[in-house]
């Protein structure tokens, strides 16, 4: 408007929001937050968080996208669903902080490397095998993250192995083929082909 | 006999193996009978949605439709694990409200030659389904070494009565359904105040600093109330609180001690079984001494496989420790296909 009355609102880019909404099933109503905290004073992890639940979605909606996506707020989620249960608004919080850490691994901007890589060898196993495989979890993320870990951890895990409580080797499921063709069609899906 | 499709999830042939012997031998008692999803796949946990949710979410809803074409059975499908059961039932949520979630869902369904009807089966805790359906009266009946004098902690940890998609808890943050069930069992149940908090996940794996920090807070509360016992339901919470407590030992220079057991495994042993049958001594952080005062003997760690003929002995040394068991190599017979 011309005349200069007015007062002038700052440019906020508001795709951002659109885009961490869609990447979560039905309506994450993130749109509906209302800054009360209350998701950050129930987090059981907050005290490890660089932003709160709260700040961080303040900053989803003024479309900072980079800072969020740097954030290790998500990682640090351990999706207990408590903030989910008692937040006012109904945000489905678990599921956004699963869309940001999706969105952050994707474009490789996570802050750290042992979360976004725990997640990665888990699923790769899943892809192999269709069930989860510990011991080839474990070995690998250990030797990788927390090597010093280990000798520490030794006798628990050779109990684990006695008692059988971890298998050498892993269990295949039958249809594997049909399990990652879906999986396949999945990510085509996702990357919006 | 209610008959119920029963999703076990990877950790019950594994680390949560006492947990899937106790639930055989207390399913017939409590009047369930479990009928496995054939082919079931693992529900990616925590991890799928981080890297790809859609993939994440195709994973789970393989085995919703899997479920689906078993006939005859209650459309029930019943998960013993609290994440396992809280990915099933998120997805067949998300099924049921999001049709254009459900159309992308089975167009990558389609290409495995499968398909998911929202709404076609109903997801459940296993625990869930034993406080709500067998219920107290049940339980109470079939008790015959009540457990007396056996100090325990309820803890629920997350999941079961949170996010609750089913609505199924009228008390979501401080249910005592598991109260009840212990109390029904005879044992001494104390008021254990994070008995819904989180036990840490996967934050033992990937943030010790804060993982281990969690789990030192539920040993604390429970070694202030001086119990013998901590009564769990979920895999997970009973992994880290049993394979991660040397270690906070160690970070915090604490001296905890205290097992964690299945409810399952305390069911059977009110129900009269026998320990060994319950998967009961397989555990990190051992149990014996706890269950020794109600007069239940734990059998000792399985010894190591004989030396093998022309290996030479090892000399012992004096002054050494017993030796620690060494893994072995599963039979052919037990070899999964």
């Amino acid at each position: 408007m011309a005349g200069g009355n007015g007062v002038t609102a700052q440019a906020v880019d508001h795709a951002f929001l659109a885009e961490v909404m869609a990447s979560v099933p039905g309506d994450s109503r993130l749109g509906q937050c209302i800054q009360c905290g209350t998701c950050g004073g129930s987090c059981p992890s907050a005290a490890d968080m660089d932003h709160t639940p709260r700040r961080l979605f303040a900053m989803v909606r003024a479309g900072m996208r980079a800072e969020v996506l740097g954030s290790n707020t998500p990682w640090m989620c351990v999706s207990c669903y408590y903030c989910a249960v008692r937040c006012p608004q109904e945000v489905h919080i678990p599921d956004v902080m699963y869309g940001l850490k999706s969105i952050a691994a994707r474009e490789g901007r996570s802050p750290e490397s042992a979360a976004p890589d725990f997640s990665r060898t888990f699923i790769s196993n899943i892809v192999r095998y269709g069930r989860s495989y510990e011991v080839g979890l474990v070995a690998r993320h250990y030797l990788r993250h927390f090597p010093t870990r280990i000798p520490g951890m030794a006798p628990a895990g050779i109990g684990m192995l006695a008692s059988r409580r971890m298998v050498l080797r892993p269990h295949r499921i039958r249809d594997l083929r049909g399990l990652r063709a879906i999986l396949g069609r999945a990510a085509e899906l996702e990357s919006g082909r | 006999m209610t008959r119920l499709l029963y999703y076990p999830g990877c950790s019950m042939s594994g680390t949560a193996r006492g947990y899937a012997s106790s639930l055989a031998a207390v399913a017939g008692p409590l009047g369930l009978d479990l009928h496995e999803v054939p082919d079931w796949n693992c529900c990616g946990a925590s991890e799928y949605f981080s890297i790809g949710p859609l993939q994440g979410y195709a994973l789970i809803a393989r085995n919703l439709a899997l479920a689906e074409r078993e006939e005859g059975l209650d459309r029930t499908v019943v998960a013993p694990c609290s994440q396992c059961f809280v990915n099933l039932a998120k997805t067949a949520r998300y099924l049921h409200t999001d049709p254009a979630f459900a159309g992308r869902v089975n167009d990558a369904l389609a290409a495995g030659g499968l398909s998911c009807t929202p709404g076609a089966v109903d997801v459940r805790h296993l625990f869930e389904v034993i406080v709500h359906d067998v219920g107290m009266d049940t339980i109470r009946a079939r008790v015959t070494h009540p457990l007396r004098g056996l100090r325990v902690a309820p803890y629920l940890g997350c999941l079961v009565t949170r996010p609750d998609s089913g609505e199924r808890w009228r008390e979501k943050e401080h249910p005592h359904a598991f109260d009840q069930m212990l109390e029904a069992l005879g044992a001494e149940v104390v008021d254990y105040p994070p008995r819904t908090d989180c036990c840490g996940g996967h934050l033992s794996q990937i943030s010790p600093s804060m993982g281990l920090e969690m789990l030192r807070r539920l040993l604390d509360a429970a070694a202030r109330l001086d119990v013998d016992v901590i009564a769990t339901l979920c895999p997970m919470c009973q992994m880290n609180v049993d394979l991660y407590q040397s270690e906070v030992n160690r970070r915090f220079r604490t001296r905890y001690h205290v097992p964690i057991l299945f409810f399952t495994q305390l069911l059977g042993l009110a129900f009269g079984a026998d320990a060994a049958a319950l998967g009961i001594g397989s555990e990190v952080v051992s149990a014996r001494a706890a269950l020794a005062k109600i007069g239940v003997e734990v059998p000792e760690p399985e010894a190591p496989e004989p030396v093998a003929a022309g290996a030479r002995p090892r000399k012992p040394r004096p002054g050494r420790g017993p030796e620690l068991p060494m893994p072995r190599m599963p039979d052919p017979e037990e070899a999964e296909e």
